[in-house]
C-alpha cells in the first residue's frame, strides 16, 4: 500500500523528485492534453514495471539498460500507434512528446531503481503510483496555465468522437485582467511550474517544522 | 528550407531548453558549474550530430522503403544507446584528456531528451541530410549558449536572499523564463 501512495505525494515525480520535466512544460497547455499524456505514461509505466519485474532475474548484468530501454519502447510504440489511429489531431498536437516518454527519466528511474529489484506485484503498485501522482501533478500545473491563460477548463475537445461529450468550460467571467496570454507560451511554463514548486515546498517545509 | 534559417532559428527562435524543453534534465541539475556545461555541451554536440547522420541513413533507406516507420522509436533509441557507448570508448581510447572534460555526462546522454528529439524532429520534417547536419549543429549551439549563460546567472543568484521555499529548482525555473520571454521575441 506504501508503495502505490509514495508515489502521489512524498515522492511525486514531478514536484518533488524533478524528473520527466520535459512533457510537464510542452504539453500542459489544455487539461485534456494533460489527462492524455498522463495517462500514457501511466500505462506505458505499468507494463513496463510488470515485464521488467519478471524478467530481472534472467537478464545479464552488462545488457540490462538496453534491454529495459527495448521493453520501453515497445510499450510507447504501442500507445503512440493506438494515438495515431483512434485521435489523430489530439497525436498532431502532442507531437513529438510520446515518442520521448522513452527516454523519460521516471520510467527509466523506476525500472532500473525499484522494478529491477522488488516483486512483480510492489512493482505494478509503484507503477500505478508514480503514473498517478504524474498525471494529477500534470492536471494540476495545466488546470492553473489553462484557467489564467486562457479563460478556459478543455476536458474533452479532441476526445469528441470517441466519447460523443464535448466539455469545454468558460471559468472566470470576462474582465480587463485574465486571460494571461503568456502563460500559454513556453516562459509561463516555467513560470508556472516554478511558482507550484515553491508552493508545495512551502507546504512541505511548514509540515517538517511542524514535526 | 534555407540552411541559415535553420542554424539561426536553432540557436533563438526554436532554442532546445526555452522554447522545445528539451534536455531539461542536464539543464536544471548540472547547470551551476562552468566547466561541467562545456563539457556537457561538447559531448552533445558530438553525439547529437553524429547519431543524426545515422538515423537519417536508416529512416530514409532502411524504414521508408520497408514500410516499417512506425519501427521509428525503437530504431532510433537502440541507434542512440549503442552510439554513446561506442562514442564514449573511442574517446577513451583516442583522447584521453577530452574524456576527463567530459566526465560522466556522456553516458548520460542516453537518456537526455534533445538527441531523441533531435532526430524525431529531423525524420517528422524531412530534412536533407546537409539540413539535419545543420539543424543539429544549430541546436547544440542554442543549448550551450542558454545552458552557459544560466551557469553564470545561477552562480549570482545563489548569494542572493532568496525565500526559503524557493530556494533550489524554483528560482532556477523562474531565471529560465524570463530568459525565455526575451527569446520569445525573436518568434514571428
Amino acid at each position: 500500500m506504501k508503495d502505490l501512495v509514495k508515489g502521489i505525494i512524498n515522492e511525486n515525480p514531478v514536484f518533488v523528485l524533478m524528473l520527466g520535466i520535459c512533457p510537464t512544460l510542452a504539453v500542459t497547455t489544455t487539461v485534456e492534453n494533460a489527462i492524455v499524456m498522463g495517462l500514457s505514461l501511466m500505462f506505458v509505466l505499468i507494463f513496463s514495471n510488470f515485464l521488467v519485474s519478471l524478467i530481472k532475474n534472467f537478464v545479464p548484468e552488462q545488457i540490462k539498460i538496453p534491454t529495459y530501454i527495448l521493453i520501453i519502447a515497445t510499450f510507447v510504440t504501442m500507445v503512440e500507434l493506438l494515438l495515431k489511429a483512434y485521435v489523430k489531431d489530439l497525436y498532431d498536437t502532442l507531437g513529438i512528446y510520446i515518442p520521448l516518454i522513452v527516454v523519460n527519466c521516471i520510467i527509466l528511474g523506476r525500472a532500473l531503481g525499484f522494478a529491477s529489484k522488488e516483486k512483480v506485484f510492489s512493482s505494478i503498485l509503484d507503477g500505478i503510483g508514480f503514473g498517478l501522482g504524474f498525471t494529477l501533478s500534470l492536471i494540476v500545473l495545466s488546470a492553473m496555465r489553462e484557467i489564467f491563460g486562457n479563460n478556459t477548463i478543455t476536458i474533452m475537445d479532441s476526445l469528441t468522437k470517441i466519447t460523443g461529450y464535448q466539455m469545454i468550460y468558460k471559468v472566470l467571467p470576462n474582465n480587463n485582467i485574465f486571460p494571461i496570454n503568456i502563460l500559454l507560451k513556453p516562459a509561463g511554463a516555467l513560470l508556472s511550474l516554478g511558482l507550484l514548486t515553491a508552493f508545495f515546498n512551502s507546504i512541505r517545509l511548514r509540515k517538517e517544522d511542524n514535526q | 528550407m534555407n540552411l541559415f534559417t535553420l542554424l539561426i532559428s536553432g540557436i533563438i527562435v526554436n532554442n532546445f531548453i526555452l522554447t522545445k524543453f528539451l534536455g531539461l534534465c542536464p539543464f536544471l541539475g548540472v547547470s551551476d558549474d562552468e566547466r561541467g556545461t562545456i563539457g556537457i555541451s561538447i559531448s552533445l554536440t558530438i553525439v547529437m550530430v553524429l547519431t543524426n547522420i545515422i538515423t537519417y541513413f536508416l529512416y530514409n533507406y532502411v524504414l521508408i522503403p520497408l514500410n516499417i516507420e512506425y519501427l521509428r522509436t525503437i530504431i532510433f533509441i537502440l541507434v542512440i544507446a549503442s552510439l554513446v557507448q561506442l562514442i564514449e570508448m573511442v574517446i577513451n581510447h583516442y583522447f584521453p584528456k577530452l574524456h576527463q572534460l567530459l566526465g560522466i555526462y556522456l553516458p548520460l546522454l542516453t537518456t537526455n531528451c534533445a538527441i531523441l528529439g533531435a532526430a524525431l524532429l529531423s525524420s517528422n520534417n524531412n530534412y536533407s541530410l546537409i539540413e539535419t547536419i545543420v539543424f543539429s549543429i544549430g541546436s547544440s549551439l542554442g543549448y550551450f549558449i542558454v545552458i552557459y549563460l544560466f551557469a553564470n546567472i545561477r552562480e549570482r543568484t545563489q548569494h542572493s536572499p532568496i525565500p526559503v521555499a524557493f530556494k533550489g529548482i524554483p528560482i532556477a525555473l523562474i531565471t529560465a523564463s524570463i530568459m525565455s520571454l526575451l527569446f520569445m521575441r525573436y518568434v514571428g
